[in-house]
């Protein structure tokens, strides 16, 4: 039963790690764009979220309607006005850029908040669990932070394949030349992306403050347990990020299991193991034209 | 009918000055004399000279293999720390538990390092851009959890001591770090120097233009960037082994860190990718902006990471490329160029 309890933990850790790897899946599959500040701003949108229960009283809930807009401006503001500058000039520029942006959020968070462990106060369901079967217990707040991966998840699937706009991001995604000769503005789109990756990244961030600590210099971490997702799970499926998540949650939670310092190991190992066996992942739909 | 008039051709703008390159005599001139004042500087220099040289070198090597993978065969790589890290723990373990000689076990950590290079790029290989970047950068943090874990042997996170280092009278061990130290700067520089040259130069350059022209043309790809990562690998394992000489101290957290790449990248994106001249100058900058800033705490890395964005955009050929285009100079030919037209 305790191995039981473990997976379905992991499984719920999943959705979190999914929902990290939206994001990141999603710009990769639109303009070929590694965002190396994707932790720090995952990290970054926890301590907006902070600042709003601090300053305006909000729960953590109610600051998602304050975050998610913020950030989802934000990606777009940082799309146009820098990254879009960075494109098609080879694979250096826009992993220098992201990668000196992802060391000057770190800083500034460190500058405002110190380097001490932060949390999100969300009140009793913070701790509130339901006894599936006697021996597993799984906690309210992972299962709804598996919810809302999975409605995302659905969302964007729907917006992705029943919506106009969602035809011109994987016209663009396909060839951006030819989508713009269809009346298709490539920029406008990227703008779009990143916004959506950088609102997933704030319910990400927010749905992490409330489940565990966090300080300034957590993003790396983060990117990582996002790029492990997308690696297992393939590049550009959303399924496949779901269950890249799920795959990254368990094993990193049987590690643990094994041996407390085996948590990050393990995933990193499986990531490694499955590149090695398996190369596009479990269910790749992007070709990476490198 | 008036005869045609053709509009009055504008006299053409200059194009850039044809690069003047420094003649392989002179080239070999002032290096030896280069070379020569910098070896004889512990019988006039001071301690204190010595050091920071020592410094400035583990910087420039750094970043000259950074610039090998990144700026000549595209493979942008944030798993440098990787081989810095295990020249590192190989040097404390062949020096510490089996006596053998320091210096030596300095150099042996970049062969270390090379063996395990090749199931890296077995793995790393299968990604590619950005991910591949992250993908070496995931490889690194392997080690450092593997090394973390043992927490007998290599002490876990607490790391351990080149304890050895007390053995020898200190101005003596001093004098020979920085006598490898040197020999790492002039072989790191020679190495890309007489690596671009070669045939495997002439592959690089034909990869990073076209990959698929190139491939067509017969260049084995996967063999070439192969051959430059395990030789990025060792030059960068044996500086591992060079910076624990002589910080005598070795954690996983910092030897592993990814800050290492960053530097690394840094000073390649000021100087200037893909030039061997870029990362001497980039060394130079980045080493006095250090000083300069270091009592600026966080918002001197914040500047770092500005300036490095500022440089993407502005000018992405870095410092000595503006240089260059300016009085059309350069110090290590390493380009092909057509012979001018008759």
């Amino acid at each position: 039963m305790q191995w039981v309890n473990i997976i379905a933990q992991g499984i719920l850790l999943g959705g979190l790690y999914a929902l990290y790897g939206t994001g990141l899946s999603l710009i990769f599959g639109v303009m070929r764009l590694v965002n190396l500040t994707h932790g720090d701003l995952i990290v970054a949108a926890a301590y907006l979220a902070l600042l709003a229960g601090r300053f305006l009283g909000l729960s953590p809930w109610l600051s998602l309607l304050l975050v998610v807009p913020l950030f989802f401006l934000l990606g777009i503001l940082l799309q146009r006005g820098l990254l879009n500058r960075a494109l098609g000039r080879g694979v250096l520029p826009p992993l220098i850029i992201t990668f000196g942006l992802s060391v000057i959020v770190q800083n500034i968070l460190q500058l405002a908040f110190t380097a001490d462990t932060q949390g999100l106060d969300a009140g009793p369901i913070e701790v509130a669990s339901i006894t599936v079967v006697p021996g597993v217990t799984i906690g309210v707040l992972p299962v709804i932070t598996f919810v809302a991966a999975v409605i995302i998840l659905l969302g964007l699937h729907w917006f992705l394949t029943r919506t106009t706009l969602g035809r011109a991001f994987r016209a663009t995604s396909d060839d951006p030349t030819t989508a713009e000769l269809m009346g298709i503005n490539s920029r406008q789109i990227y703008g779009l992306a990143m916004g959506m990756s950088l609102a997933f990244v704030a319910v990400g961030g927010v749905l992490l403050g409330v489940r565990t600590t966090f300080s300034p210099t957590d993003g790396p971490a983060r990117l990582i347990f996002a790029f492990e997702t997308v690696i297992i799970g393939g590049l550009g499926s959303l399924w496949g990020t779901l269950a890249g998540g799920i795959i990254l949650g368990v094993s990193q939670n049987i590690g643990a299991q094994l041996n407390p310092a085996w948590f990050q190991l393990a995933g990193h190992l499986v990531t490694l193991a499955l590149l090695a066996f398996r190369p596009s992942g479990l269910f790749a739909r992007t070709r990476d034209g490198g | 009918m008036s005869p045609i008039k053709w509009p009055r051709l504008k006299p053409v703008a200059p194009g850039p000055r044809p690069t003047r390159s420094v003649s392989a005599r002179g080239l070999a001139v002032w290096s030896a004399l280069l070379v020569a004042a910098l070896l004889s500087l512990p019988l006039w220099g001071t301690s204190d000279q010595m050091r920071t040289i020592v410094e400035f070198i583990i910087f420039l090597a750094l970043a000259q293999m950074w610039n090998l993978l990144a700026g000549y065969a595209g493979m942008v790589s944030f798993g440098q720390q990787a081989w810095i890290g295990l020249g590192g723990y190989t040097l404390i373990v062949l020096a510490v538990d089996l006596h053998m000689n320091m210096f030596l076990a300095a150099v042996l950590g970049g062969v270390v390092a090379a063996i395990v290079a090749l199931p890296t790029a077995a793995l790393a290989f299968r990604l590619r851009g950005g991910y591949f970047a992250v993908g070496t950068w995931v490889i690194a943090e392997v080690f450092r959890l593997l090394i973390s874990s043992s927490t007998t042997w290599l002490q876990g996170g607490f790391g351990r001591t080149l304890t050895v280092a007390a053995a020898m009278p200190r101005p003596l061990r001093e004098q020979y770090t920085y006598w490898l130290a040197v020999l790492i700067g002039v072989g790191s520089i020679a190495l890309v120097y007489y690596l671009m040259r070669s045939r495997v130069g002439l592959g690089l350059t034909a990869i990073r233009d076209s990959e698929s022209a190139a491939m067509s043309l017969g260049v084995k790809i996967t063999r070439i960037k192969l051959l430059v990562f395990i030789v990025s690998a060792f030059a960068t394992g044996v500086v591992g082994g060079l910076i624990y000489l002589n910080a005598l101290r070795i954690t996983p957290a910092a030897a592993f860190s990814v800050q290492w790449s960053a530097y690394m990248a840094f000073i390649v994106v000021i100087g200037g990718l893909g030039t061997v001249e870029g990362p001497i100058i980039g060394a130079i900058v980045f080493f006095i902006l250090r000083d300069y800033l270091s009592s600026f705490g966080p918002w001197s890395i914040i500047l770092f990471g500005v300036i490095a964005i500022v440089m993407t955009l502005v000018a992405p050929e870095g410092l000595w490329g503006i240089l260059q285009s300016r009085f059309g100079f350069e110090i290590f030919p390493v380009r092909r160029r057509l012979p001018p037209q008759q």
